[in-house]
Protein backbone atom coordinates (compact mmCIF):
# COMPACT_ATOMS: atom_id res chain seq x y z
CA UNK A 1 0.00 0.00 0.00
CA UNK A 2 2.87 2.37 0.94
CA UNK A 3 4.61 1.64 -2.48
CA UNK A 4 1.42 2.55 -4.24
CA UNK A 5 1.23 5.93 -1.91
CA UNK A 6 4.61 6.87 -2.74
CA UNK A 7 3.71 6.00 -6.77
CA UNK A 8 0.99 8.14 -6.45
CA UNK A 9 2.91 11.76 -5.03
CA UNK A 10 5.79 11.00 -7.17
CA UNK A 11 3.70 11.14 -10.45
CA UNK A 12 1.08 13.33 -9.11
CA UNK A 13 4.11 15.83 -8.20
CA UNK A 14 5.91 15.32 -11.70
CA UNK A 15 2.57 15.73 -14.01
CA UNK A 16 2.12 19.09 -12.01
CA UNK A 17 5.71 20.24 -12.06
CA UNK A 18 5.80 19.64 -15.90
CA UNK A 19 2.42 21.14 -16.36
CA UNK A 20 3.66 24.62 -14.69
CA UNK A 21 7.21 24.18 -16.77
CA UNK A 22 4.75 23.81 -19.61
CA UNK A 23 3.85 27.63 -19.52
CA UNK A 24 7.05 28.78 -17.61
CA UNK A 25 9.89 27.73 -19.75
CA UNK A 26 11.26 30.12 -22.00
CA UNK A 27 11.98 27.91 -25.03
CA UNK A 28 8.69 26.28 -26.42
CA UNK A 29 10.43 23.38 -27.68
CA UNK A 30 10.96 22.74 -23.56
CA UNK A 31 7.29 23.46 -23.14
CA UNK A 32 6.61 20.68 -25.25
CA UNK A 33 8.77 18.13 -24.43
CA UNK A 34 7.53 19.25 -20.48
CA UNK A 35 4.24 18.91 -21.90
CA UNK A 36 5.13 15.16 -22.95
CA UNK A 37 6.29 14.06 -19.66
CA UNK A 38 2.94 15.67 -18.08
CA UNK A 39 1.25 12.89 -20.24
CA UNK A 40 3.59 10.47 -19.46
CA UNK A 41 2.95 11.01 -15.57
CA UNK A 42 -0.50 11.37 -16.28
CA UNK A 43 -0.28 8.15 -17.82
CA UNK A 44 0.95 6.46 -14.88
CA UNK A 45 -1.31 7.57 -12.57
CA UNK A 46 -3.97 5.84 -14.87
CA UNK A 47 -2.29 2.18 -14.27
CA UNK A 48 -1.94 3.07 -10.46
CA UNK A 49 -5.91 4.13 -10.66
CA UNK A 50 -6.01 -0.03 -12.49
CA UNK A 51 -7.24 1.71 -15.92
CA UNK A 52 -4.23 0.34 -18.00
CA UNK A 53 -6.11 0.50 -21.48
CA UNK A 54 -6.44 4.12 -20.93
CA UNK A 55 -3.26 4.48 -19.70
CA UNK A 56 -1.88 2.94 -22.75
CA UNK A 57 -4.07 4.52 -25.09
CA UNK A 58 -3.09 8.14 -23.67
CA UNK A 59 0.02 7.17 -24.41
CA UNK A 60 -0.29 6.04 -27.80
CA UNK A 61 -2.82 8.87 -28.93
CA UNK A 62 -1.44 11.65 -27.15
CA UNK A 63 2.57 10.90 -26.72
CA UNK A 64 2.96 9.04 -30.03
CA UNK A 65 1.09 10.62 -32.12
CA UNK A 66 -0.52 14.36 -31.05
CA UNK A 67 2.56 15.64 -29.37
CA UNK A 68 4.97 13.88 -31.91
CA UNK A 69 2.88 16.75 -34.43
CA UNK A 70 2.49 19.23 -32.09
CA UNK A 71 6.80 19.11 -31.46
CA UNK A 72 7.13 18.87 -35.24
CA UNK A 73 5.11 22.25 -35.58
CA UNK A 74 6.59 24.52 -33.18
CA UNK A 75 10.51 22.93 -34.30
CA UNK A 76 9.13 23.92 -37.29
CA UNK A 77 8.11 28.27 -36.32
CA UNK A 78 10.19 30.96 -36.38
CA UNK A 79 8.36 33.13 -34.25
CA UNK A 80 9.90 35.04 -31.83
CA UNK A 81 8.43 33.98 -28.37
CA UNK A 82 9.99 36.63 -26.54
CA UNK A 83 8.26 39.69 -28.48
CA UNK A 84 5.12 37.01 -28.63
CA UNK A 85 4.90 36.99 -24.36
CA UNK A 86 4.88 40.80 -24.44
CA UNK A 87 1.31 40.87 -25.26
CA UNK A 88 0.17 38.36 -22.75
CA UNK A 89 -0.29 39.96 -19.88
CA UNK A 90 -3.33 41.22 -22.07
CA UNK A 91 -4.95 37.55 -22.78
CA UNK A 92 -4.89 37.45 -18.35
CA UNK A 93 -8.75 38.56 -17.65
CA UNK A 94 -9.85 35.73 -20.35
CA UNK A 95 -7.34 32.96 -18.47
CA UNK A 96 -8.42 34.41 -15.12
CA UNK A 97 -12.03 33.99 -16.12
CA UNK A 98 -11.52 29.98 -17.94
CA UNK A 99 -9.48 29.58 -14.36
CA UNK A 100 -12.06 30.89 -12.26
CA UNK A 101 -15.32 29.09 -13.98
CA UNK A 102 -12.82 25.57 -13.92
CA UNK A 103 -12.68 25.94 -9.97
CA UNK A 104 -15.86 27.36 -9.52
CA UNK A 105 -17.34 23.82 -11.19
CA UNK A 106 -14.63 21.46 -9.58
CA UNK A 107 -15.87 22.85 -6.05
CA UNK A 108 -19.02 22.17 -6.76
CA UNK A 109 -18.59 18.69 -7.52
CA UNK A 110 -16.16 17.71 -4.06
CA UNK A 111 -18.60 19.73 -2.45
CA UNK A 112 -21.25 17.70 -3.04
CA UNK A 113 -20.07 14.77 -2.61
CA UNK A 114 -18.49 15.49 0.93
CA UNK A 115 -22.19 17.85 1.76
CA UNK A 116 -24.61 15.31 0.06
CA UNK A 117 -23.93 11.21 0.16
CA UNK A 118 -27.05 10.69 -1.97
CA UNK A 119 -25.13 11.92 -4.65
CA UNK A 120 -22.19 9.65 -4.87
CA UNK A 121 -24.96 7.01 -5.56
CA UNK A 122 -26.64 8.86 -8.64
CA UNK A 123 -22.87 8.01 -10.23
CA UNK A 124 -24.13 4.98 -12.18
CA UNK A 125 -21.93 1.85 -10.95
CA UNK A 126 -19.56 0.33 -13.52
CA UNK A 127 -21.84 -1.72 -15.79
CA UNK A 128 -19.81 -4.75 -16.35
CA UNK A 129 -17.98 -5.36 -12.82
CA UNK A 130 -14.60 -4.30 -13.27
CA UNK A 131 -13.72 -7.42 -11.17
CA UNK A 132 -15.13 -9.69 -14.16
CA UNK A 133 -13.60 -8.54 -16.96
CA UNK A 134 -10.27 -6.48 -18.11
CA UNK A 135 -10.71 -3.39 -18.23
CA UNK A 136 -10.46 -2.91 -22.25
CA UNK A 137 -13.54 -5.20 -22.57
CA UNK A 138 -15.46 -3.48 -20.02
CA UNK A 139 -15.01 -0.15 -22.02
CA UNK A 140 -15.93 -1.70 -25.26
CA UNK A 141 -18.69 -2.78 -24.10
CA UNK A 142 -20.30 0.01 -22.31
CA UNK A 143 -18.86 2.02 -25.85
CA UNK A 144 -20.47 0.17 -28.42
CA UNK A 145 -23.68 -0.73 -26.48
CA UNK A 146 -25.14 2.08 -23.87
CA UNK A 147 -23.35 4.76 -25.51
CA UNK A 148 -22.99 4.07 -29.23
CA UNK A 149 -24.65 6.96 -30.59
CA UNK A 150 -22.51 9.78 -28.91
CA UNK A 151 -19.69 7.44 -29.98
CA UNK A 152 -20.37 7.02 -33.41
CA UNK A 153 -21.39 11.23 -33.29
CA UNK A 154 -17.84 12.21 -31.68
CA UNK A 155 -16.15 10.15 -34.83
CA UNK A 156 -18.22 11.99 -36.92
CA UNK A 157 -16.86 15.36 -36.14
CA UNK A 158 -13.74 14.38 -35.67
CA UNK A 159 -14.18 13.28 -39.30
CA UNK A 160 -15.81 16.84 -40.34
CA UNK A 161 -12.99 18.46 -38.74
CA UNK A 162 -10.70 16.35 -40.51
CA UNK A 163 -12.33 16.94 -44.31
CA UNK A 164 -12.65 20.53 -43.23
CA UNK A 165 -9.32 20.91 -42.37
CA UNK A 166 -7.99 18.97 -46.04
CA UNK A 167 -10.90 21.55 -48.10
CA UNK A 168 -8.96 24.54 -46.57
CA UNK A 169 -5.59 23.76 -47.03
CA UNK A 170 -5.40 21.60 -50.60
CA UNK A 171 -5.01 23.36 -53.62
CA UNK A 172 -4.87 21.72 -56.86
CA UNK A 173 -1.40 22.92 -58.45
CA UNK A 174 -1.20 23.14 -62.23
CA UNK A 175 2.14 23.96 -62.60
CA UNK A 176 4.03 20.82 -60.94
CA UNK A 177 5.24 17.65 -62.94
CA UNK A 178 3.51 14.95 -60.96
CA UNK A 179 4.33 11.07 -60.92
CA UNK A 180 1.84 9.03 -61.61
CA UNK A 181 2.34 5.30 -61.06
CA UNK A 182 0.03 3.84 -63.00
CA UNK A 183 1.34 5.52 -65.99
CA UNK A 184 4.64 4.83 -65.75
CA UNK A 185 3.80 1.05 -65.31
CA UNK A 186 1.23 1.20 -68.23
CA UNK A 187 3.93 1.93 -70.77
CA UNK A 188 4.56 -0.02 -73.22
CA UNK A 189 7.55 -0.94 -75.86
CA UNK A 190 4.99 -0.34 -78.55
CA UNK A 191 3.84 3.40 -77.54
CA UNK A 192 7.35 5.27 -77.17
CA UNK A 193 9.96 3.44 -78.96
CA UNK A 194 10.10 3.58 -82.95
CA UNK A 195 13.04 1.55 -84.74
CA UNK A 196 14.01 3.26 -87.82
CA UNK A 197 16.05 1.67 -90.35
CA UNK A 198 18.91 4.43 -90.74
CA UNK A 199 20.55 3.95 -94.08
CA UNK A 200 24.29 5.38 -94.59
CA UNK A 201 24.53 9.03 -95.79
CA UNK A 202 20.87 9.47 -95.52
CA UNK A 203 19.74 10.25 -92.50
CA UNK A 204 16.55 9.79 -90.41
CA UNK B 1 11.80 -6.88 9.73
CA UNK B 2 10.71 -10.49 7.72
CA UNK B 3 7.91 -8.78 7.06
CA UNK B 4 9.72 -6.40 5.16
CA UNK B 5 11.98 -8.92 3.26
CA UNK B 6 8.87 -10.66 2.24
CA UNK B 7 7.14 -7.82 1.08
CA UNK B 8 9.21 -5.65 -0.66
CA UNK B 9 12.98 -6.48 -0.81
CA UNK B 10 12.87 -10.33 -2.03
CA UNK B 11 10.21 -9.50 -4.92
CA UNK B 12 12.26 -6.64 -5.62
CA UNK B 13 15.65 -8.83 -5.77
CA UNK B 14 13.97 -11.44 -8.31
CA UNK B 15 12.94 -9.27 -10.56
CA UNK B 16 16.30 -7.03 -11.11
CA UNK B 17 17.79 -10.91 -11.72
CA UNK B 18 15.14 -11.38 -14.21
CA UNK B 19 15.76 -7.65 -15.89
CA UNK B 20 19.19 -8.28 -15.79
CA UNK B 21 18.72 -12.38 -17.27
CA UNK B 22 16.65 -10.43 -20.62
CA UNK B 23 19.13 -7.43 -21.43
CA UNK B 24 22.63 -9.42 -21.14
CA UNK B 25 21.52 -11.65 -23.53
CA UNK B 26 19.85 -9.02 -25.44
CA UNK B 27 23.00 -6.46 -25.35
CA UNK B 28 25.14 -9.72 -26.29
CA UNK B 29 22.51 -10.45 -29.45
CA UNK B 30 22.70 -6.43 -30.26
CA UNK B 31 26.28 -6.64 -30.44
CA UNK B 32 26.11 -9.81 -32.94
CA UNK B 33 24.11 -8.21 -35.10
CA UNK B 34 25.87 -6.00 -36.32
CA UNK B 35 28.41 -8.20 -36.89
CA UNK B 36 25.90 -10.37 -38.69
CA UNK B 37 24.76 -7.48 -40.84
CA UNK B 38 28.23 -6.78 -41.51
CA UNK B 39 28.87 -10.37 -42.90
CA UNK B 40 25.59 -10.84 -44.51
CA UNK B 41 26.14 -7.32 -46.25
CA UNK B 42 29.15 -8.49 -47.95
CA UNK B 43 28.01 -12.11 -48.74
CA UNK B 44 25.46 -10.07 -50.72
CA UNK B 45 28.07 -8.32 -52.11
CA UNK B 46 31.07 -10.95 -52.69
CA UNK B 47 33.08 -9.41 -49.65
CA UNK B 48 34.36 -11.22 -46.56
CA UNK B 49 33.44 -8.78 -43.77
CA UNK B 50 34.91 -8.87 -40.51
CA UNK B 51 37.59 -11.30 -40.52
CA UNK B 52 40.54 -10.07 -39.04
CA UNK B 53 39.68 -9.77 -34.96
CA UNK B 54 39.37 -12.54 -33.31
CA UNK B 55 38.63 -16.01 -35.50
CA UNK B 56 36.32 -15.37 -38.51
CA UNK B 57 36.19 -11.54 -36.98
CA UNK B 58 33.86 -12.71 -34.35
CA UNK B 59 35.19 -10.52 -31.74
CA UNK B 60 35.03 -6.83 -33.95
CA UNK B 61 31.73 -5.94 -32.26
CA UNK B 62 33.71 -5.73 -29.00
CA UNK B 63 36.37 -3.96 -30.09
CA UNK B 64 33.96 -1.81 -31.98
CA UNK B 65 32.70 -1.15 -28.60
CA UNK B 66 35.74 -0.54 -27.19
CA UNK B 67 37.24 2.02 -29.70
CA UNK B 68 33.60 4.07 -29.15
CA UNK B 69 33.70 3.81 -25.41
CA UNK B 70 37.65 6.00 -25.06
CA UNK B 71 36.56 8.24 -28.02
CA UNK B 72 35.45 11.95 -26.48
CA UNK B 73 32.22 12.72 -26.84
CA UNK B 74 32.02 16.06 -28.44
CA UNK B 75 29.13 18.57 -28.06
CA UNK B 76 28.55 20.86 -30.67
CA UNK B 77 28.81 24.67 -28.86
CA UNK B 78 24.91 25.71 -30.38
CA UNK B 79 23.50 22.89 -28.83
CA UNK B 80 21.19 22.42 -26.57
CA UNK B 81 23.36 20.46 -24.21
CA UNK B 82 20.32 18.48 -21.78
CA UNK B 83 17.98 17.65 -24.83
CA UNK B 84 21.47 17.05 -26.96
CA UNK B 85 22.70 14.15 -24.50
CA UNK B 86 18.53 13.32 -23.60
CA UNK B 87 17.99 12.05 -26.78
CA UNK B 88 20.58 8.79 -27.39
CA UNK B 89 19.81 7.64 -23.76
CA UNK B 90 15.61 8.02 -24.66
CA UNK B 91 16.52 5.93 -27.88
CA UNK B 92 18.63 3.58 -26.43
CA UNK B 93 16.40 2.66 -23.21
CA UNK B 94 13.17 2.63 -25.02
CA UNK B 95 14.97 -0.16 -27.05
CA UNK B 96 15.29 -2.04 -24.06
CA UNK B 97 12.32 -1.02 -21.73
CA UNK B 98 9.77 -3.19 -24.46
CA UNK B 99 11.50 -6.25 -23.55
CA UNK B 100 9.18 -6.53 -20.32
CA UNK B 101 6.47 -7.52 -21.85
CA UNK B 102 7.97 -9.75 -24.83
CA UNK B 103 7.04 -13.86 -23.78
CA UNK B 104 9.58 -16.49 -24.29
CA UNK B 105 7.24 -19.20 -23.30
CA UNK B 106 4.06 -19.81 -21.86
CA UNK B 107 4.07 -18.44 -18.58
CA UNK B 108 8.21 -16.94 -19.01
CA UNK B 109 7.49 -13.32 -19.04
CA UNK B 110 8.97 -10.41 -16.78
CA UNK B 111 5.28 -8.66 -17.21
CA UNK B 112 2.37 -10.51 -18.35
CA UNK B 113 0.43 -7.32 -18.40
CA UNK B 114 -3.55 -7.66 -20.24
CA UNK B 115 -2.55 -5.06 -22.32
CA UNK B 116 1.04 -6.06 -23.59
CA UNK B 117 0.63 -5.34 -27.43
CA UNK B 118 -0.68 -1.96 -26.58
CA UNK B 119 2.61 -1.53 -24.50
CA UNK B 120 4.45 -2.72 -27.41
CA UNK B 121 3.32 -0.15 -29.76
CA UNK B 122 2.64 2.79 -26.89
CA UNK B 123 7.06 1.84 -27.02
CA UNK B 124 7.58 1.76 -30.48
CA UNK B 125 5.63 5.01 -31.19
CA UNK B 126 8.13 6.50 -28.49
CA UNK B 127 11.01 6.02 -30.70
CA UNK B 128 10.36 9.05 -32.94
CA UNK B 129 11.45 11.48 -29.78
CA UNK B 130 14.94 10.23 -29.36
CA UNK B 131 15.82 11.25 -33.10
CA UNK B 132 13.16 14.67 -33.23
CA UNK B 133 15.29 15.69 -29.76
CA UNK B 134 18.51 14.70 -31.44
CA UNK B 135 18.02 16.73 -34.89
CA UNK B 136 16.57 19.75 -32.94
CA UNK B 137 19.18 20.04 -30.20
CA UNK B 138 22.12 19.16 -32.43
CA UNK B 139 21.48 22.84 -34.08
CA UNK B 140 22.53 21.95 -37.48
CA UNK B 141 20.51 21.86 -40.45
CA UNK B 142 21.53 18.18 -42.06
CA UNK B 143 20.00 17.19 -38.34
CA UNK B 144 17.03 18.86 -38.59
CA UNK B 145 16.36 17.51 -41.52
CA UNK B 146 16.46 13.85 -40.73
CA UNK B 147 14.56 14.39 -37.63
CA UNK B 148 11.52 16.09 -39.47
CA UNK B 149 11.72 13.42 -41.86
CA UNK B 150 11.58 10.86 -39.64
CA UNK B 151 8.55 12.20 -37.36
CA UNK B 152 6.38 12.38 -40.76
CA UNK B 153 7.90 9.21 -41.39
CA UNK B 154 7.47 7.53 -38.54
CA UNK B 155 4.07 8.76 -37.46
CA UNK B 156 2.40 7.73 -40.98
CA UNK B 157 3.81 4.55 -40.57
CA UNK B 158 2.33 3.67 -37.31
CA UNK B 159 -1.09 4.26 -38.94
CA UNK B 160 -1.21 1.41 -41.10
CA UNK B 161 1.15 -1.08 -38.54
CA UNK B 162 -2.15 -0.21 -35.66
CA UNK B 163 -4.57 -1.29 -38.46
CA UNK B 164 -2.32 -4.75 -38.82
CA UNK B 165 -2.21 -4.74 -34.93
CA UNK B 166 -6.06 -5.02 -34.84
CA UNK B 167 -6.74 -7.47 -37.58
CA UNK B 168 -4.33 -9.87 -35.47
CA UNK B 169 -6.53 -8.86 -32.23
CA UNK B 170 -9.42 -9.58 -34.00
CA UNK B 171 -8.53 -13.29 -34.90
CA UNK B 172 -6.90 -13.29 -31.46
CA UNK B 173 -9.78 -11.93 -29.09
CA UNK B 174 -7.01 -10.44 -26.63
CA UNK B 175 -4.81 -8.01 -26.05
CA UNK B 176 -2.15 -10.32 -24.11
CA UNK B 177 0.86 -11.31 -26.07
CA UNK B 178 1.03 -15.05 -24.16
CA UNK B 179 -2.63 -15.37 -25.47
CA UNK B 180 -2.07 -14.13 -29.25
CA UNK B 181 0.55 -16.57 -29.63
CA UNK B 182 -1.51 -19.35 -27.76
CA UNK B 183 -4.17 -18.52 -30.31
CA UNK B 184 -1.54 -19.05 -33.02
CA UNK B 185 -1.77 -23.04 -31.73
CA UNK B 186 -3.86 -24.19 -34.84
CA UNK B 187 -2.02 -21.73 -37.38
CA UNK B 188 0.08 -19.18 -37.53
CA UNK B 189 -1.36 -16.02 -38.29
CA UNK B 190 1.04 -15.28 -41.36
CA UNK B 191 -0.82 -17.98 -43.31
CA UNK B 192 -4.57 -16.48 -43.79
CA UNK B 193 -3.21 -12.96 -42.86
CA UNK B 194 -0.49 -13.27 -45.40
CA UNK B 195 -1.01 -9.25 -46.53
CA UNK B 196 -1.11 -7.96 -43.66
CA UNK B 197 2.25 -9.78 -42.65
CA UNK B 198 3.91 -8.35 -45.66
CA UNK B 199 2.02 -4.60 -44.72
CA UNK B 200 3.24 -5.18 -41.57
CA UNK B 201 7.06 -6.09 -42.17
CA UNK B 202 7.37 -3.27 -44.31
CA UNK B 203 5.76 -0.85 -42.02
CA UNK B 204 8.17 -2.16 -39.60
CA UNK B 205 11.30 -1.47 -41.41
CA UNK B 206 9.80 2.36 -41.97
CA UNK B 207 9.35 2.23 -38.27
CA UNK B 208 13.06 1.77 -37.32
CA UNK B 209 14.47 3.90 -40.00
CA UNK B 210 16.03 0.97 -41.74
CA UNK B 211 17.02 0.38 -46.09
CA UNK B 212 14.64 1.07 -47.64
CA UNK B 213 13.22 3.78 -45.55
CA UNK B 214 16.38 5.22 -43.95
CA UNK B 215 15.79 8.78 -45.43
CA UNK B 216 16.41 10.11 -41.67
CA UNK B 217 19.75 9.42 -42.29
CA UNK B 218 19.70 10.04 -46.03
CA UNK B 219 24.02 9.93 -45.89
CA UNK B 220 24.05 10.71 -49.43
CA UNK B 221 22.40 14.02 -49.03
CA UNK B 222 22.03 14.68 -45.15
CA UNK B 223 25.73 13.36 -44.28
CA UNK B 224 23.97 11.32 -41.73
CA UNK B 225 20.71 12.95 -40.76
CA UNK B 226 19.48 13.42 -37.30
CA UNK B 227 23.11 12.39 -35.57
CA UNK B 228 25.61 13.62 -37.55
CA UNK B 229 26.73 15.68 -34.67
CA UNK B 230 26.92 12.60 -32.56
CA UNK B 231 30.49 11.63 -31.52
CA UNK B 232 31.77 8.16 -29.24
CA UNK B 233 29.44 6.93 -26.63
CA UNK B 234 26.34 8.77 -27.72
CA UNK B 235 26.95 7.48 -31.03
CA UNK B 236 27.55 4.62 -29.92
CA UNK B 237 23.93 4.21 -27.70
CA UNK B 238 22.04 5.65 -31.27
CA UNK B 239 23.48 2.77 -32.96
CA UNK B 240 22.60 -0.02 -30.36
CA UNK B 241 18.94 1.60 -29.84
CA UNK B 242 18.35 0.65 -33.72
CA UNK B 243 19.94 -2.57 -33.51
CA UNK B 244 17.96 -2.95 -30.44
CA UNK B 245 14.71 -1.69 -31.83
CA UNK B 246 14.94 -3.93 -34.64
CA UNK B 247 15.39 -7.23 -32.49
CA UNK B 248 12.44 -6.01 -30.47
CA UNK B 249 10.22 -5.69 -34.00
CA UNK B 250 11.39 -8.92 -35.45
CA UNK B 251 10.20 -10.20 -31.46
CA UNK B 252 7.41 -8.95 -32.31
CA UNK B 253 6.98 -9.57 -36.18
CA UNK B 254 7.10 -13.53 -34.60
CA UNK B 255 4.65 -12.91 -32.25
CA UNK B 256 2.11 -11.81 -33.99
CA UNK B 257 2.81 -13.35 -37.17
CA UNK B 258 4.68 -16.25 -36.42
CA UNK B 259 3.52 -17.89 -33.80
CA UNK B 260 6.07 -16.84 -31.24
CA UNK B 261 7.80 -20.05 -29.23
CA UNK B 262 5.29 -22.34 -30.95
CA UNK B 263 6.86 -25.37 -32.96
CA UNK B 264 6.49 -25.54 -36.57
CA UNK B 265 5.53 -29.48 -36.38
CA UNK B 266 3.40 -31.28 -33.57
CA UNK B 267 6.09 -34.33 -34.27
CA UNK B 268 7.76 -35.89 -31.38
CA UNK B 269 10.99 -34.53 -29.82
CA UNK B 270 8.60 -31.03 -30.02
CA UNK B 271 5.90 -31.92 -27.82
CA UNK B 272 4.41 -32.35 -24.70
CA UNK B 273 6.75 -31.14 -21.87
CA UNK B 274 9.97 -31.09 -24.07
CA UNK B 275 8.33 -28.02 -26.01
CA UNK B 276 9.20 -25.76 -23.05
CA UNK B 277 12.62 -26.93 -23.81
CA UNK B 278 12.47 -25.96 -27.31
CA UNK B 279 10.49 -22.93 -27.00
CA UNK B 280 13.45 -20.59 -26.37
CA UNK B 281 14.83 -22.35 -29.64
CA UNK B 282 11.87 -21.54 -31.87
CA UNK B 283 11.37 -17.91 -30.70
CA UNK B 284 15.15 -17.30 -31.26
CA UNK B 285 15.03 -18.84 -35.10
CA UNK B 286 11.68 -16.84 -35.67
CA UNK B 287 13.43 -13.72 -34.67
CA UNK B 288 16.48 -14.76 -36.38
CA UNK B 289 14.91 -15.04 -39.40
CA UNK B 290 12.70 -12.01 -39.19
CA UNK B 291 16.14 -10.11 -38.89
CA UNK B 292 17.69 -12.09 -41.56
CA UNK B 293 14.89 -10.74 -43.58
CA UNK B 294 15.49 -6.60 -42.82
CA UNK B 295 19.49 -7.36 -43.63
CA UNK B 296 18.91 -9.14 -47.24
CA UNK B 297 16.19 -5.68 -48.04
CA UNK B 298 19.06 -3.72 -47.03
CA UNK B 299 21.26 -5.06 -49.68
CA UNK B 300 19.06 -5.92 -52.04
CA UNK B 301 16.92 -2.61 -52.42
CA UNK B 302 17.83 0.55 -53.37
CA UNK B 303 16.47 3.75 -51.27
CA UNK B 304 13.19 5.27 -51.45
CA UNK B 305 12.62 8.97 -53.18
CA UNK B 306 10.68 10.75 -50.04
CA UNK B 307 7.13 11.54 -51.98
CA UNK B 308 7.15 7.98 -52.65
CA UNK B 309 7.32 7.33 -49.09
CA UNK B 310 4.61 8.75 -48.16
CA UNK B 311 2.23 8.01 -51.17
CA UNK B 312 3.28 4.18 -50.08
CA UNK B 313 2.11 5.07 -46.43
CA UNK B 314 -0.94 6.94 -47.05
CA UNK B 315 -2.14 5.93 -50.42
CA UNK B 316 -1.40 2.36 -50.64
CA UNK B 317 -0.88 0.85 -47.25
CA UNK B 318 -3.58 2.76 -45.03
CA UNK B 319 -6.23 1.90 -47.67
CA UNK B 320 -5.31 -1.41 -48.16
CA UNK B 321 -4.66 -2.46 -44.13
CA UNK B 322 -8.13 -0.72 -43.70
CA UNK B 323 -9.99 -3.09 -46.62
CA UNK B 324 -8.33 -6.06 -45.23
CA UNK B 325 -9.23 -5.22 -41.53
CA UNK B 326 -13.11 -4.70 -42.49
CA UNK B 327 -13.24 -8.06 -44.85
CA UNK B 328 -11.54 -10.04 -41.91
CA UNK B 329 -13.93 -8.87 -39.21
CA UNK B 330 -16.65 -9.50 -41.70
CA UNK B 331 -15.30 -13.23 -42.36
CA UNK B 332 -14.80 -13.51 -38.77
CA UNK B 333 -18.37 -12.65 -37.79
CA UNK B 334 -20.23 -14.37 -40.96
CA UNK B 335 -18.82 -17.58 -40.12
CA UNK B 336 -18.97 -17.44 -36.38
CA UNK B 337 -15.00 -18.18 -35.66
CA UNK B 338 -14.95 -14.59 -33.26
CA UNK B 339 -13.29 -15.79 -30.72
CA UNK B 340 -15.64 -15.63 -27.59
Amino acid sequence: MIVQAICFYLFAAITVASGVMVIAARNPVHSVLFLILAFFNAAGLFVLAGAEFLALILVIVYVGAVAVLFLFVVMMLDINFVELRQGALQYLPVGALVGLVLLVELILVFGAWVAGPEVAQSIAAPLPLATNVTNTAALGQLLYTRYVYVFQASGMILLVAMVGAIVLTLRARTDVRKQDINVQVGRRRADTLEIVKVRPRQGV
Amino acid sequence: MADFWQGYALPVVITVAEIVAIIVPLLVAIAYLTYAERKVLAWAQLRKGPNVVGPFGLLQPIADGAKLLFKETVIPSGANRVVFLAAPILTFSLSLMAWAVIPFDKGVVLANINVGILYLFAISSLGVYGIVMAGWSSNSKYAFLGALRSAAQMVSYEVSMGFVIVTVLLCAGSLNLTAIVEAQRTIWYAIPLLPMFVVFFISVLAETNRSPFDLPEGESELVAGFFVEYSAMSFALFYLGEYGSMILMSAMTSILFLGGWLAPFNLEPFTGLAAHLWAGFWFALKVALVLFCFLWVRATVPRFRYDQLMRLGWKVFLPFSLFWLVLTAGVLVTTGWLPK
